[in-house]
């Protein structure tokens, strides 16, 4: 796959969709406009002429490809088994190499997140600090009061109220690098803390390995970790994201551990992927292998390891909840009755189904920056749903639903609260220990 | 074929510019429907939203002889859709509202481009059933189910696409706008119109309305899978239900590689070593229902069924019958290209015809997965095989062509429910007769002159 192009890549992967329509009913963007390029084997169709060379790589066909969300709702509907992420990711890498997409500004931007900030995990950091003075100082607020932000292009003002709350400390200051469990331990992790997660949701890695330390295993917790590259993957730079995989496989050699866990959806989905990705690399392709059979999402985990039933409930009162799917955890990744198993393990919580559980919530990654409008539209349609369903939390396990429901849910009044599955977890256990209960 | 600049600006005062496409990235994706290896890129692709708009946008084809090939979700599987060389595309994707439902009259009336699933679910929300469901029943669009006359997996009990539908509005190759039937139970004014446009594949009308029946839904059913050694055994058991006077809505045939490519994808307990799996339904009255299912169990295990198994709950039932759909799909899980056939025997040539099509394959070294409506004597024998391969690809012809005779041989039809399209042109005046076939055509240069809707369909 090593720099393949979708002239060179392996045209029976394309021949794999043999366009039964079966995916159609399932991909948002149809559902949307009710044409065909907007749907999964319409733009199969498109790669494939670009394939025959009948057509070339040429803005339209960009656009249509940043219109697609990349949920792989269509990956779950398809019979014939069509890799649509392999498709998907060479399409885009394809736009990148003949910069379809165009524009100044968008290769700026690019340069700065893709080849700097997620290449460089103490810059990042150092960009959340200075964001979270920002939020913090007083400036952000004196900024919105005297109009300031009508200085920022249009764009980036329509997204400004959208910048999340950078959060007090990252992962480094609330994980040891090496924890390990009162009881005996079991086995021997490694916890990957993420990008957005350790800037934004550090809590929820704290409350990851609190709840793996309850469980019997040891955590290793390397206090930089660098980004996962599904960020780059995602958007075409294949080439970064093959150095970041072989950074990942470096820090954590995957023979050392009995798995190595990931709590954020988008990121576990490009995680179990690291063997194509880095296939024609001799130097790693066999470890690249057992690594993908190593990477667990934390659910998973839990239940194939026989997660300890908590003794206290982790609300006072009796709550309900209800359960988002992140499109790469149930897409990507195929979990999706783990993550219910555990919420129905908590003592007093109702779990309520979410109707259209399993449809994309318009985060989708940086589809919220790129295409405002359908993602408004599918956060909308979330919101609706949740808020239907009368539970008084959401739980969802990826930072990037995470933030978009949120926001959806406060623009909406709606007064439900999201949370990560496995915060729900850890605050149960938390609260046994308060009652005096044994762990 | 580019579209000349005076039709495209022609179609864009009719419709708007929002719905005519003629930029390459917006019609390749329109260049096939759900059957493999037939591709053409249609010149425009036009979305009209009201009977009106389609009547302008065919009398203006016809004034400047543009063919037109009508099209619904594309999920045809004869090529029924697929576009031919400077054809306008005229899509119906967007008619998709259902106008009325009158549960006193047990009917629904409804524009082309609504979902079969879609037409279910408002009857069941009246506890009305709309029976026909063709395995593509979530995304098929019902105009293209009355235009190709679809079946599905009830057919033994409950029929086809064409018992369900009472009248039709249909815009004529002139443009005129008719209406055909009435929603009387009865009605025997004039030639039965309605009955020449149902499966007509879009090559005499476009149809814009449809008023269909519905019926009560069935409170109870019970789904069952029987396992075999011998596929003979299954069609022995499909004989001897009926000859047992049970009508089950379902009897369905997998074989061992359409099970064990169903089973890779759905993981809903199709057993993957066995010969032959019948998934078998029956529904109605709950007392009846317990009856006819504990019959149906005893004569499968009488006709050497190793193994009976019921679906323990409602769920259970509907991820078998979902699964089943997806069979064709899910056989492409082995080979680039799957060629699907629809040949159809009187149910008492069953076990002939299923080892012919074994026998045939074997002696020409092709990979072939069989499934099908058993209860109807309706297989469909897929090929897996691949286009780029040139000699692999004309065994398969020469194959198909040995199998169609055969069907024909056995009184059997050469398409039970996918359509002519393009797929099966070569083998209907033979299946026809000669006579037969001339009236035909005909009729269909009586409607259409000058042979602009969906043209080399069906027959040239």
């Amino acid at each position: 796959m090593a720099g393949a192009t979708l002239r060179t890549i392996d045209y029976a992967v394309l021949q794999q969709c043999m366009h039964c329509g079966m995916c159609l009913p399932t991909c948002p963007t149809y559902d949307q406009t009710k044409q065909e390029r907007n749907s999964p084997r319409g733009r199969i169709a498109l790669m494939r002429a670009v394939a025959d060379g009948v057509l070339d790589v040429t803005h339209e066909f960009a656009e249509e490809m940043s219109y697609c969300l990349g949920c792989l709702a269509c990956q779950t509907a398809c019979p014939a088994g069509v890799n649509y992420a392999e498709l998907f990711e060479t399409a885009r890498s394809d736009i990148e190499r003949h910069d379809a997409q165009g524009g100044v500004a968008r290769r700026f931007w690019r340069g700065v997140t893709l080849g700097f900030l997620f290449m460089r995990p103490s810059a990042l950091r150092m960009a959340g600090r200075a964001l979270r003075w920002y939020q913090r100082s007083g400036l952000e607020a004196l900024a919105r009061r005297t109009g300031a932000m009508r200085l920022l292009p249009p764009a980036l003002r329509r997204l400004e109220p959208q910048t999340p709350r950078i959060a007090r400390k990252f992962s480094n200051s609330l994980i040891a690098a090496h924890e390990t469990p009162s009881a005996t331990s079991r086995y021997r992790v490694a916890l990957l803390t993420g990008c957005v997660q350790d800037l934004v949701f550090s809590d929820v890695n704290r409350d990851t390995a609190d709840v793996l330390l309850a469980n019997g295993c040891t955590v290793d917790t390397p206090p930089i970790q660098p980004c996962c590259g599904s960020l780059h993957a995602h958007n075409g730079d294949l080439e970064r994201a093959r150095v970041l995989a072989r950074r990942m496989i470096d820090l954590f050699p995957p023979d050392r551990y009995d798995a190595i866990i990931t709590n954020a959806g988008g990121c576990g989905s490009h995680l179990r992927r690291y063997a194509p990705l880095l296939h024609d690399d001799p130097a790693y392709r066999e470890r690249a292998a057992l690594w993908d059979r190593k990477v667990r999402d934390i659910q998973e985990w839990l239940i194939e390891i026989g997660c300890r039933i908590p003794e206290a409930p982790p609300f006072a009162e009796p709550t309900s909840v209800t359960y988002h799917e992140s499109c790469h955890l149930v897409h990507g990744q195929k979990i999706s009755r783990e993550p219910r198993a555990l919420l129905g393990l908590l003592p007093g919580v109702s779990l309520v189904e979410l109707p259209e559980s399993t449809w994309c919530c318009g985060s989708a990654g940086i589809y919220a920056i790129t295409q405002p409008e359908q993602a408004e539209r599918l956060l909308g349609r979330k919101t609706a749903n949740i808020v239907a369903t009368g539970a008084s939390w959401v739980a969802t396990a990826n930072p990037g639903c995470h933030l978009q429901i949120a926001r959806g849910l406060d623009v909406a009044g709606a007064g439900i609260h999201v949370v990560h599955p496995v915060s729900l977890l850890a605050r149960a256990y938390r609260r046994e220990d308060a009652s005096g209960s044994s762990t | 074929m580019a579209l000349p600049q005076p039709i495209a600006d022609g179609l864009v005062n009719i419709l708007g510019a929002g719905s005519v496409l003629t930029k390459p990235e917006d019609i390749i994706p329109y260049s096939f429907d759900g059957t493999a290896a037939l591709r053409q890129t249609p010149s425009a692709v036009v979305f009209p939203h009201t009977s009106e708009d389609v009547s302008r946008c065919v009398k203006f084809a016809l004034a400047h002889h543009v063919p037109i090939v009508t099209r619904g979700s594309g999920t045809g599987l004869s090529g029924g859709s697929v576009p031919t060389d400077g054809s306008v595309v005229l899509c119906l994707a967007q008619m998709n509202k259902i106008l009325d439902i009158d549960p006193k009259n047990l009917v629904l009336l409804t524009q082309p481009g609504v979902t079969t699933l879609a037409i279910d679910e408002a009857a069941s929300r009246h506890g009305l059933f709309y029976p026909p469901d063709p395995g593509s029943m979530r995304i098929s669009s019902i105009g293209g189910n009355v235009a190709e006359n679809s079946g599905g997996l009830r057919g033994l009990k409950y029929g086809v696409t064409r018992d369900y539908v009472m009248a039709l509005e249909v815009i004529l190759p002139d443009g005129r706008i008719a209406r055909f039937g009435s929603a009387c139970v009865k009605d025997v004014a004039g030639y039965s119109m309605k009955d020449l446009f149902i499966g007509s594949e879009g090559s005499l009308g476009v149809i814009t309305e449809i008023l269909l029946k519905l019926v009560p839904r069935p409170l109870a059913r019970q789904t069952m899978l029987a396992l075999y050694d011998r596929i003979e055994d299954a069609a022995d058991t499909v004989s001897a239900i009926i000859a047992a006077r049970i009508i089950p809505c379902t009897l369905e045939f997998l074989d061992q590689m359409t099970a064990t490519c169903v089973e890779d994808f759905a993981h809903v307990g199709l057993p993957t070593d066995c010969a032959a799996v019948l998934l078998m339904e029956t529904d109605g009255h709950p007392a009846a229902v317990a009856d006819e299912a504990a019959q149906m169990a005893s004569i499968a295990r009488a006709k050497g069924a190793r193994d009976v198994r019921l679906a323990k709950n409602e769920a259970e039932a509907l991820a078998l019958a979902a699964a089943r759909r997806n069979a064709f799909a899910a056989l492409a899980r082995r080979r680039p290209t799957t060629i699907l056939e629809d040949f159809t025997v009187p149910r008492s040539e069953l076990a002939k015809m299923v080892t012919f099509i074994a026998e045939t394959a074997g002696a020409a070294r092709l990979q072939i997965g069989t499934f099908g409506h058993m209860g109807d004597g309706n297989l469909h024998p897929t090929f897996l095989t691949d286009e780029r391969d040139s000699d692999e690809m004309s065994r398969v012809h020469h194959a198909l062509d040995l199998i169609a005779k055969k069907t024909l041989e056995l009184g059997g039809t050469i398409t039970g429910e996918h359509g002519v399209g393009l797929a099966k042109k070569e083998w209907l005046r033979q299946q026809m007769g000669d006579s037969s076939f001339e009236v035909m055509k005909q009729i269909k240069h009586a409607l259409d002159p000058t042979g602009l809707l969906n043209p080399g369909k069906i027959f040239d």
